[in-house]
């Protein structure tokens, strides 16, 4: 008789052996640094170009992130459209993001068509025009993508958040004015183009099947651009603290709304703090993964709210811990009520060791299954070596996931867990 | 090339099988033929509220997470409006586990009062984020009530109304279970780092003893052939007016699809597609564009959506875009666009076939279609389509009395 009642046996999770495949490192003939992974199952391939050009680099607001979106709207010799044309017609996916510290071009395309899309990319490094009429469409349809957006309650309160916990003019709480918008103009786009990316700092890095004469494509091509002719200015970056004296607040966006949405938000050491591993492995308790302790009560138990998430920024310089959600407009304050509840729990009771090994077995099961693909071994690299941390981190990280103990999870829970410490929105 | 192998239970699971040893982990994909196309009109929304019933404890346990997530295992689901689809990804050491997990909720649910509450619940909170509490959240809505007049593709999986989920009953739930969660209904796919002969073992013994249930004769009521253009206005407190246009297209295994699917590429799905290059940014009318089909399998719709640019009128704007779809249907695309979007198409699939679970879930999805092996040969498909093609499936889709049009106007800009 098959027995349907009991699970059949499992092996832990918790005690497989994970090895992360090392990042191949080598230098461009203009000291360029790139970073390497070859791997994968399909004939692709991505190239990113991470820069030192994020938004806590810029001189006007709005500045770092219009380059980084226009870059590719025309040089002297091709027209935006032209540009577009290219990467369409060789069947290849152009990226752009800008974040505080760094923005970044990246690549994605079948492998044999990486040589007929370098010289495009050199081009964009070095002679983009940033036309006065790309401009003005940009201007106006980023004005209406930001109306639109502050017509809804969560895009309203994740700016707000931030803006708390830092202050408004910190690099990670400023955002979008409207009037930034509009007195963006071509001179200064200019000026932040040829500082931060036609001589800027850059990392690249490359993932996939690669093609076998990789390192000297980029050489002949990027290889030979006028990079990295300044030190670097992260350093100078201003990260002092502006935070609101109130700690609780409530805004009405929108009368009608039938949903809040909900923030709390506080203020974290970075990730080479030593509590860093560990508290990974209390947010994923608390409001990491479906089965946690937020989704469990608030979701699955009550049913306030579709999804509820806790979760540890990933700023370069410090970070906060965050839990967010949207909830049934009467149900908001019941539902903040919850969270603190959970809160306390794991300051005041130690979690069953059948929990903490579901969750151990969880964590390293989701991570095992990021070390089969190139793009996702290159990202965890990229992030260790933006946050400046030891080769073997993932080693030590993995160590601690597995072995910390409920005592030091309610230690540290009762350490930065603390309700008084997060700011709190509600957005209707 | 993606190898598989497939086979059959006695009481009618399909099962394939795709081994990749290149990957520690282990997939097993379980699609059920049955969407919101297949809900009775007074009670929608029913097939994506049974995808929630699906995670509160099968008949023999409580709790599907739970055991999943101690094997290192995460999973997911989602439901459209022909298919639902239940996907799980784990160390391959532990695939008993799933096998275990998955048989169990095909046998029978547990049909408990409390989780049909609190899914009832949670799916009206899902309904009000994504689609009251959002500008545009019901734009489809109406432009499908507006499109469809009497096959089921009217109403979207999330439902008509809130009120259909509000009154689900757990009788609703176990005759839905009953008559399309049975093993003649559903297709397995096993894949990642698994081996054909322990796959079998494992389908046998736990997919094997399940009732096969009665075949679900699918006989919905088609879509009459539109002859006049319809036109819906609605305003609503949004900042910026937005226009939809949606004309009725062939099916998806009819000999047009493909070229359905390069002419709406064409037309607007990049930055170098001819409504963005023309409306957006040489005429300047529209500040986004793009156009797309919904790939359903019963004849579908080929939409183009825009925001309007603060001042131009929703006549310009409809005038606008069916002078470019005009083109399309005059003259052929150039060989270079062609050979572009076909160039996309090869790379979307290389990247979209890196994951092991994306090949799964195509293999279950082109299983469902009829054949597997379809999965081998789309991209020839693609290949073959010629210019000509495009050009005469443009005349049939863009004929006149073929189009929606839905004007999304901002309340305070009457």
């Amino acid at each position: 008789m098959l027995d349907r009642k009991n699970a059949p046996h499992i092996t832990d999770p918790v005690d497989f052996d994970l090895h992360l495949k090392s990042v191949a490192v080598a230098e461009l003939k203009n000291n360029t640094p790139v970073y390497s992974i070859d791997a994968g199952a399909e004939e692709v391939m991505s190239l990113e170009l991470l820069f030192e050009a994020g938004s806590a680099l810029e001189s006007k607001p709005q500045v770092a992130v219009a380059v980084n979106n226009l870059i590719k709207n025309g040089t002297s010799k091709k027209s935006a459209y032209e540009i577009a044309e290219t990467v369409d017609f060789f069947g290849a996916y152009l990226n752009t993001s800008c974040s505080t510290e760094y923005s970044s071009i990246t690549i994605s395309c079948l492998s044999k068509q990486l040589p007929n899309l370098l010289p495009l990319l050199v081009e964009l490094l070095t002679d983009s025009q940033f036309p006065e009429q790309e401009l003005d469409i940009y201007k106006q349809n980023s004005l209406q993508r930001l109306e639109m957006n502050l017509k809804k309650g969560e895009f309203v309160a994740g700016q707000l958040i931030d803006a708390y916990a830092y202050g408004p003019y910190h690099p990670y709480g400023k955002y979008t004015h409207k009037e930034d918008l509009a007195a963006l103009n071509r001179q200064d786009l200019l000026s932040f183009y040829k500082g931060h990316y036609t001589n800027g700092r850059v990392k690249i890095f490359v993932a996939g099947r690669l093609p076998t004469d990789i390192f000297a494509l980029l050489n002949d091509s990027l290889g030979s651009l006028p990079f990295n002719q300044a030190s670097s200015l992260l350093t100078t970056i201003d990260y002092e603290h502006d935070p609101d004296k109130e700690k609780v607040h409530t805004v009405t966006n929108d009368k009608g709304s039938v949903q809040g949405a909900i923030r709390l938000e506080r203020l974290m050491p970075g990730r080479k703090s030593p509590d860093w591993s560990a508290l990974t492995v209390l947010n994923t308790v608390f409001g990491g993964y479906f089965g946690s302790r937020l989704m469990s009560n608030i979701r699955e138990d009550k049913g306030y709210t579709y999804g509820i998430h806790s979760y540890l920024q990933g700023h370069l310089h410090e970070s906060a811990w965050v839990v967010s959600t949207e909830a049934g407009r009467d149900v908001c304050p019941d539902t903040i009520k919850e969270v603190w509840k959970e809160a306390d729990l794991l300051r005041t009771t130690l979690i069953d060791p059948e929990e903490l090994l579901l969750v151990k077995n969880y964590v390293v099961g989701s991570v095992l299954g990021t070390l089969d693909g190139p793009f996702q071994i290159i990202n965890r690299w990229k992030s260790y070596i933006l946050h400046d941390l030891p080769k073997d981190h993932f080693d030590r990280h993995m160590e601690v996931v597995k072995s910390v103990s409920a005592a030091s999870l309610k230690e540290l829970a009762g350490k930065y867990l603390d309700e008084s410490l997060f700011y709190q929105l509600t957005v209707y | 090339m993606i190898e598989y192998n497939k086979f059959v239970l006695e009481n009618g699971l399909r099962v394939l099988v795709h081994p990749d040893d290149t990957t520690p982990m282990a997939v097993v994909n379980i699609m059920y033929d049955v969407g919101a196309r297949d809900e009775d009109p007074g009670k929608t929304g029913f097939a994506h509220l049974f995808e929630h019933l699906m995670f509160g404890g099968s008949i023999n346990i409580p709790d599907y997470d739970e055991p999943l997530q101690l094997a290192g295992g995460e999973n997911n689901a989602y439901t459209t409006n022909d298919l639902t689809n239940y996907y799980l990804q784990l160390p391959a050491q532990n695939l008993e586990t799933a096998f275990w997990l998955e048989s169990d909720r095909m046998l029978s649910l547990a049909f408990g009062k409390k989780s049909l509450e609190v899914q009832r619940k949670v799916v009206c909170e899902e309904f009000k984020e994504h689609y009251i509490n959002k500008p545009y959240g019901d734009v489809w809505h109406k432009l499908r009530e507006l499109a469809y007049s009497t096959h089921p593709y009217r109403w979207m999986t999330i439902g008509k109304e809130l009120k259909h989920v509000e009154d689900a009953t757990l009788t609703d739930v176990k005759n839905f279970f009953f008559k399309h969660y049975r093993p003649c209904n559903a297709i397995l796919v096993v894949a990642g780092n698994v081996q054909l002969e322990e796959v079998k073992r494992l389908a046998e013994k736990w997919f094997g003893p399940i009732e096969s249930g009665t075949p679900y004769q699918r006989s919905l009521p088609q879509e009459p052939r539109q002859t006049e253009d319809r036109y819906l206005k609605v305003e609503a407190d949004v900042p910026v007016d937005a226009l939809y246009m949606a004309w009725h297209m062939s099916d998806r295994l009819s000999p047009e699809y493909f070229s359905t699917d390069l002419l709406t590429d064409i037309l607007g799905g990049s930055a170098s597609s001819r409504l963005y290059q023309k409306l957006v940014k040489e005429q300047q009318l529209f500040s986004g564009i793009s156009c797309y089909h919904l790939g359903t399998l019963d004849p579908g719709l080929v939409v183009i959506d825009g925001k309007l640019v603060d001042g131009v009128t929703m006549e310009q704007a409809e005038t606008a875009v069916r002078a470019e779809v005009k083109k399309i249907m005059e003259a052929p695309v150039t060989d270079r666009e062609l050979q572009g979007v076909i160039n996309k198409t090869e790379s979307m699939i290389a990247f979209e076939d890196m994951s092991v679970l994306n090949r799964a879930n195509s293999l279950a999805f082109y299983e469902l279609l009829g054949d597997a092996s379809l999965i081998n040969t789309e991209l020839g498909r693609y290949q073959n389509v010629t210019a000509a093609d495009i050009q005469q499936v443009a005349q049939q889709i863009f004929r006149e009395g073929n189009c929606n049009v839905l004007q999304y106007k901002g309340k305070a800009k009457n």
